[in-house]
C-alpha cells in the first residue's frame, strides 16, 4: 500500500521547534505539580496550625495576685503549710462570711473534712490567689520584656510558669474562676451521654442494617419493596442533614413531647422537678443516637456486605434458619467492620456540640450527673462556653479542655484503626 | 419428558409420609425479622419527625399574624423585637461564609485530590492520608477556637484591627473552609481514582505529559464525581454551626463586608435556643423557620448531589 | 430403559423457573433415583445449576428466582406453600462450586450443622464419623481445632462435604464439586462419591464428561434452546446408555466434542 505524503505534518512542530514545545509542556508540567504540592502542604499545615494554637493556649506564663498575703495569716509565726485542721478552720471563719461559712459546713461538715482540703479552702477562699493575666508559650519564650514590662507594674505580682492542663482540671468541677474550673462534671457527662447514644444506636442501626441486607431484597409484597427502598434513600439523605437539625427535632420531640418520660418524672426520679426539666442526659443521648444512627447503618451495611455470599449458602444449605446463619456467620464475620464504624460514629458523636446547644446542655453545673435524668454538660459544652468567654484566662483552659477532647477522639479512632488493620485483611 | 410418566406413580407410593417438611411455626424467626424492620423503619420516623417539627412550628410562626411569608423571604432586617423577620440579613451571611468556605476548600481540595491520586508516592499517601483523616475527625467546635483564636488574630495582623472586626465572617469562612477539606480531596480523588487506568494510557500513548493527562483527560472524565464532592461540600458548610455560632459574631447583619461581624442562620438558631426562650414564643417559633429553610437547602443539594454520582457511577460501571 | 426397579426420590414435572422474565428452564420433567448417583451435563448456562437448586429450593435464596411446576420428595411437592425450605435444605444437602468451609474450626465447621438441626447425641462420635466418611479424618484429626481455611482446596472440599452429611441428609446435591480442584483431589472426591452412595442419593452437576461417565448411574443432558435461550432437558437415561448410544443427535454430538 503506497502512503501519500500527508500535508499535515507540515503543521507538526520540527526538530528546534519540538524540543522547545515539549521543554515548555513540561516545564508547564513541573509548575502545576509545585502547585498541587502546595496546596497538600497547605493542608498539612492548617492542622499544625490547630495543634500549635491549642498548645500555645494550654501552657504559658501567669501573673498571679493575691487577695490576702498568706504572710500575714500566720499564726505564731507558724507559716500556713503548717497550721493544724483547727486553726486552719478559725482562720476561714475570721475571712469569710458567715452565710458562706454555712453553706461549706452544710456542704460537707468541717469536722468531716481534712486537713488537705480545708487547707485547699483557705487558699481559695482567704488567700484568693488570682491570675490577673496569661501569656502564651510563643509569648511566653520569645516576648519576655513585654511580660517583665507588665510585671513591673504590678508590684504584689508573682510570675509563674503554668500549664493550665493538669491533674486537678480533670478531677475538679466547673467554676465560675478559669483557674480554679475542672472538667469533671463535663468528662462525666460526655461518658453518660455517649453511653446512652451508643446503647441506643448500636443495636438501631446494626438491626437496621442487617434488615436492609438480609431481608429487604427477599420481601415479596410489592408495597413493602417500595417502602424498603425508600428507607434506604432516606437513611442516605439523613446522612447529610445538619446535625442542629438533629437537635431541634431533639428539643420538640425528647425535651417537650416526650419530658414526663425523659425528665423521670414517670419514674419520680426527679425530687426537683423543676430543675432539668427534659433538658436531660436521656434526652441528650437519644438526641445523638438519631444523629449517629444514619453513619451506623450505612458503616455496618457495608461491613455486612463484604461477607461473601458463599458463608450464606453454605449456612442455609444444611438447614440452618436465616436468622441462624446471619447470627452464627454473617455478624461474626461483619463485626470487626461493625465495630469500626461504630467506634467512628461514636467520636462524631462525642465531638457534637450544636445539637446539644440547642436541646439546652447546662451551662453551669457543679454536681457529678447521677443518672440518664440528670442535668448535664459535655467536654465540647464546656469548650464553647470558654471559648465564647473574652477573658484570656477561659480561653487557656478551653484550649486545655480540647487537649483533652482530642486525646479522647485520638485514642478512639487509633483503637478503629487497629481493628481494622487487625481483622480487616482476614481472608475468608 | 417420556422418563418421567412411568415413574410417576412409583415416586408418589414412595411413601409420602417419610417425614413431613410441614412450615413450622418459627416465632422468633418472624419476632426477630419484624425488629430488624423496626430498626429499619426507624429512620424514616426520624425525618417524618424531622419534617413535621420544622413544618409545625414554621406554620405558627407564619400563622401569628407578626410576619407572612413574603416578608420573611424578601426582608434584610431580622429584628424580632420589633417585628422584622427577614431571612435575608442570616441568609446573606450563610451564603458568604459558605462562598468564602468554597474558595479555599475546592481549589485546595481538588489540587490535594489531583497530587494524591496522579502524582503522589505510596509513601506521600500514606503520611497525606491520615493527616486529612485527622483533619476530618477534629470537632467544629475545636475549629471554632482555632478560627477565633488563630484565624482572626491572623487576618488583623495582615489587614489591620481597624478593618478587621473580633467576630467576622471572613475567618469563620476559611476555617471552615479547611473543615470541608478533607471531605472535597477524598471524594474528588475517589473520582478520579474510579477513572479506568486505560484512559490515562491512552493518553501517554497520544504523548501527553502528566500533566496534560491529569487535566485534559482524568479530570475531564471525573467531572461528576468531582461535582459531586464540590456540591456535597457546600452543603456542609452551610449547615455548619459551631465555627460560626463561635467566629462570626452574633447578631444579625446585612452587609457583604467579610470583616464585620454577621450572624448566620446556624448561628442565631444556636444563639437563641442557647439562651432560655420560653416555648411558644415568636423567638422559638422562629427558629423553627429558619431551621425548616435550612432543612430544604441541604437536603436540596445532597439530592442532586447523589443524582450527579450516580450519573457517574454508570458511565464507569 | 428400565427404571422400574428403582426407587424414587425425585420427581419433577412441567419446572420451569425464572429469573425476573427471563426463563431459565423450561418444561422439564425427571426422576430421580434413589441412592444412585445422577449427573447432569451439559454446556454452560443451559440451566443445569439451577435444575439442582430446585431441589432444595436454594433458589429461594435469589430474590428474582421463580419457580413453576412440581418438585415432588417422596410424593411431596417441595414448592407446596406450607413447605418450610428451612426443614427441606436439611434432608437435601448441598456441596458447592467453591469449597466454602465456614472461618471456624475443622470440628466446628462440621457440628454445625447437626447442633443447629437440634442433634443431642454425641457430637465428637458424629464428628469423626461424618470425617471419616468424608474420607478426611486421617489427615485431620490432629488438628480439629485448626481453622478450616487452612485446609488444602481437595481437603476443604470434602470438609464441606463432611459437614453436609454431618446433618444426615438423604440426598447430597453437588454443584461442579471439583471444578476448582486439582486432578488428583477430583479423584479423591470422586472415590468418595463412590463410597457415600452406598447411604446417600447423589445428584452432582458436572461440566467433565470424563466425571459424569466415571461416577454416576444416570445421566441428563440439558441443552439451551437456540431460540429463548431456556435450559431443557434433551436426554436421560442409565450413564452408559447416554455415553454409548445416545438416541438423541444433539448428545451425540456434545459427547463426542462435536458440539459448537
Ligand atoms: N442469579 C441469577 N440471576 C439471573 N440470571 C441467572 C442467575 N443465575 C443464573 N442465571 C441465568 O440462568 C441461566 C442458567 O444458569 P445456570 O443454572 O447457572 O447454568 P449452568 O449451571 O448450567 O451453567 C443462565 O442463562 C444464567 O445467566
Ligand atoms: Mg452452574
Amino acid at each position: 500500500m503506497s502512503v501519500k505524503p500527508d500535508s499535515s505534518v507540515a503543521s507538526y512542530p520540527e526538530d528546534d521547534g519540538l524540543q522547545s514545545f515539549v521543554k515548555r509542556r513540561h516545564r508547564q508540567g513541573l509548575t502545576w505539580r509545585i502547585v498541587f504540592q502546595a496546596a497538600t502542604i497547605v493542608a498539612i499545615l492548617a492542622l499544625l496550625a490547630l495543634l500549635y494554637n491549642i498548645i500555645i493556649g494550654s501552657f504559658g506564663y501567669v501573673a498571679l495576685q493575691n487577695k490576702i498575703e498568706p504572710e500575714s495569716l500566720h499564726v505564731d509565726g507558724m507559716p500556713l503549710e503548717e497550721l493544724s485542721k483547727e486553726q486552719l478552720v478559725i482562720i476561714l471563719s475570721e475571712h469569710i462570711s458567715k452565710g458562706l461559712m454555712r453553706r461549706l459546713e452544710h456542704d460537707q461538715p468541717f469536722t468531716e473534712r481534712t486537713r488537705q482540703d480545708v487547707y485547699n479552702l483557705v487558699i481559695e477562699r482567704v488567700v484568693e490567689q488570682r491570675v490577673v493575666k496569661s501569656w502564651s508559650l510563643t509569648v511566653s519564650f520569645f516576648k519576655r520584656d513585654e511580660i517583665e514590662t507588665f510585671m513591673a507594674g504590678l508590684p504584689q505580682g508573682k510570675l509563674e510558669f503554668r500549664s493550665w492542663l493538669h491533674w486537678n482540671f480533670l478531677i475538679t468541677p466547673q467554676s465560675s474562676t478559669p483557674e480554679l474550673a475542672g472538667i469533671r462534671t463535663a468528662i462525666f457527662g460526655t461518658l453518660w451521654v455517649i453511653f446512652i447514644t451508643v446503647a441506643v444506636a448500636f443495636p438501631l442501626g446494626v438491626g437496621a442494617a442487617i434488615y436492609l441486607e438480609e431481608y429487604a431484597a427477599h420481601v415479596g409484597n410489592p408495597w413493602l419493596r417500595r417502602l424498603n427502598a425508600i428507607i434506604q434513600t432516606n437513611i442516605n439523605n439523613l446522612a447529610g442533614v445538619p446535625s442542629i437539625i438533629y437537635g431541634m427535632l431533639g428539643l420538640v420531640i425528647f425535651v417537650r413531647v416526650m419530658e414526663p418520660l425523659t425528665s423521670g418524672a414517670f419514674l419520680g426520679a426527679v425530687e426537683d422537678a423543676t430543675t432539668a426539666n427534659g433538658r436531660t442526659i436521656l434526652s441528650a443521648g437519644l438526641t445523638l443516637a438519631i444523629l449517629i444512627l444514619p453513619l451506623i447503618i450505612i458503616n455496618a451495611q457495608e461491613a455486612i456486605r463484604a461477607v461473601p455470599n458463599s458463608l450464606r449458602q453454605a449456612g442455609m444449605g444444611l438447614g440452618a434458619t436465616k436468622w441462624q446463619t446471619i447470627w452464627h456467620h454473617v455478624l461474626p464475620n461483619a463485626i470487626p467492620g461493625i465495630l469500626t464504624g461504630n467506634i467512628l460514629a461514636m467520636s462524631r458523636a462525642i465531638g457534637e456540640t450544636a445539637p446539644l446547644v440547642v436541646i439546652g446542655a447546662s451551662t453551669f453545673i457543679t454536681v457529678d450527673p447521677n443518672g440518664p435524668f440528670s442535668k448535664f454538660t459535655t467536654l465540647p459544652i464546656q469548650i464553647y462556653q470558654w471559648t465564647a468567654r473574652p477573658q484570656d484566662e477561659f480561653r487557656n483552659i478551653a484550649a486545655a479542655a480540647i487537649i483533652v477532647l482530642l486525646v479522647l477522639l485520638l485514642t478512639l479512632n487509633a483503637s478503629a484503626v487497629l481493628l481494622r488493620n487487625r481483622y480487616g485483611k482476614k481472608s475468608l | 419428558m417420556t422418563v418421567s410418566a412411568s415413574t410417576r406413580t412409583i415416586a408418589k407410593t414412595a411413601a409420602a409420609a417419610k417425614s413431613d417438611l410441614h412450615k413450622r411455626l418459627r416465632l422468633g424467626e418472624s419476632f426477630i425479622e419484624a425488629f430488624l424492620f423496626f430498626c429499619g423503619a426507624v429512620s424514616i420516623l426520624t425525618t417524618l419527625g424531622i419534617v413535621f417539627v420544622l413544618g409545625k412550628e414554621s406554620l405558627l410562626f407564619f400563622t401569628s399574624g407578626e410576619v407572612t411569608l413574603w416578608e420573611f423571604i424578601s426582608g434584610t432586617e431580622w429584628q424580632p423585637a420589633i417585628g422584622r423577620f427577614g431571612i435575608w440579613a442570616l441568609l446573606n451571611s450563610t451564603l458568604m461564609v459558605t462562598a468564602i468556605a468554597m474558595l479555599v476548600a475546592l481549589p485546595l481540595g481538588l489540587a490535594v485530590a489531583i497530587y494524591l491520586s496522579e502524582y503522589a508516592s505510596l509513601r506521600a499517601r500514606s503520611i497525606l492520608k491520615p493527616v486529612l483523616e485527622v483533619l476530618a475527625g477534629v470537632p467544629t467546635v475545636v475549629y471554632g477556637y482555632f478560627a477565633l483564636t488563630f484565624m482572626t488574630p491572623f487576618l488583623r495582623s495582615i489587614f489591620g484591627d481597624e478593618i478587621v472586626q473580633i467576630y467576622n465572617t471572613a475567618a469563620a469562612g476559611i476555617v471552615i473552609g479547611i473543615l470541608v477539606l478533607p471531605l472535597v480531596s477524598s471524594m474528588s480523588e475517589d473520582a478520579l481514582h474510579a477513572v479506568p487506568y486505560a484512559l490515562r494510557e491512552a493518553a501517554y500513548g497520544l504523548g501527553a505529559t502528566k500533566l496534560e493527562t491529569a487535566i485534559k483527560v482524568v479530570l475531564p472524565a471525573a467531572t461528576y464525581g468531582v461535582a459531586a464532592a464540590f456540591i456535597v461540600a457546600i452543603s456542609r458548610a452551610i449547615g455548619e454551626t459551631m465555627i460560626v455560632a463561635i467566629a462570626a459574631g452574633a447578631g444579625p447583619s446585612f452587609t457583604f463586608n467579610p470583616f464585620e461581624s454577621a450572624e448566620t442562620m446556624t448561628g442565631h438558631i444556636v444563639r437563641i435556643s442557647g439562651g432560655d426562650l420560653s416555648y411558644d414564643s415568636i423567638d422559638y417559633n422562629s427558629i423553627f423557620a429558619i431551621g425548616l429553610m435550612l432543612f430544604v437547602m441541604t437536603l436540596t443539594l445532597n439530592i442532586i448531589s447523589r443524582h450527579v454520582v450516580k450519573h457517574f457511577r454508570e458511565e464507569y460501571e | 430403559m428400565n427404571y422400574t426397579n428403582g426407587k424414587y426420590v425425585f420427581d419433577i414435572q412441567n419446572l420451569n423457573c425464572y429469573y425476573g422474565s427471563f426463563r431459565a428452564v423450561k418444561d422439564t420433567d425427571l426422576s430421580i433415583e434413589s441412592k444412585k448417583i445422577t449427573a447432569f451435563i451439559g454446556p454452560s448456562g443451559c440451566g443445569k445449576s439451577t435444575v439442582l437448586r430446585t431441589f432444595n429450593r436454594m433458589n429461594d435464596l435469589i430474590p428474582s428466582a421463580r419457580v413453576t411446576g412440581e418438585v415432588l420428595f417422596h410424593g411431596q411437592n417441595l414448592y407446596d406453600p406450607d413447605v418450610d425450605p428451612v426443614e427441606v435444605r436439611r434432608r437435601i444437602g448441598m456441596v458447592f462450586q467453591k469449597p466454602n468451609p465456614f472461618p471456624k474450626s475443622i470440628y466446628e465447621n462440621v457440628a454445625w450443622g447437626a447442633r443447629i438441626n437440634g442433634f443431642k447425641g454425641n457430637m465428637d462420635e458424629l464428628v469423626e464419623q461424618s470425617l471419616r466418611q468424608a474420607a478426611l479424618w486421617d489427615e485431620v484429626k490432629d488438628k480439629l481445632d485448626q481453622s478450616g481455611l487452612g485446609l488444602s482446596g481437595g481437603q476443604q472440599q470434602r470438609l464441606c462435604i463432611a459437614r453436609t452429611i454431618a446433618p444426615r441428609p438423604e440426598v447430597i446435591l453437588m454443584d461442579e464439586p471439583c471444578s476448582a480442584l486439582d486432578p488428583i483431589a477430583t479423584l479423591k472426591i470422586e472415590d468418595l462419591m463412590r463410597q457415600l452412595v452406598k447411604n446417600y442419593t447423589i445428584i452432582i452437576v458436572t461440566h467433565n464428561m470424563q466425571q459424569a461417565a466415571r461416577v454416576s448411574d444416570y445421566t441428563a443432558y440439558f441443552l439451551m434452546d437456540r431460540d429463548d435461550r431456556a435450559g431443557l432437558l434433551i436426554e436421560y437415561g442409565v450413564t452408559n446408555e447416554i455415553f454409548t448410544k445416545p438416541k438423541d443427535q444433539r448428545t451425540e454430538d456434545y459427547i463426542t466434542g462435536r458440539f459448537g
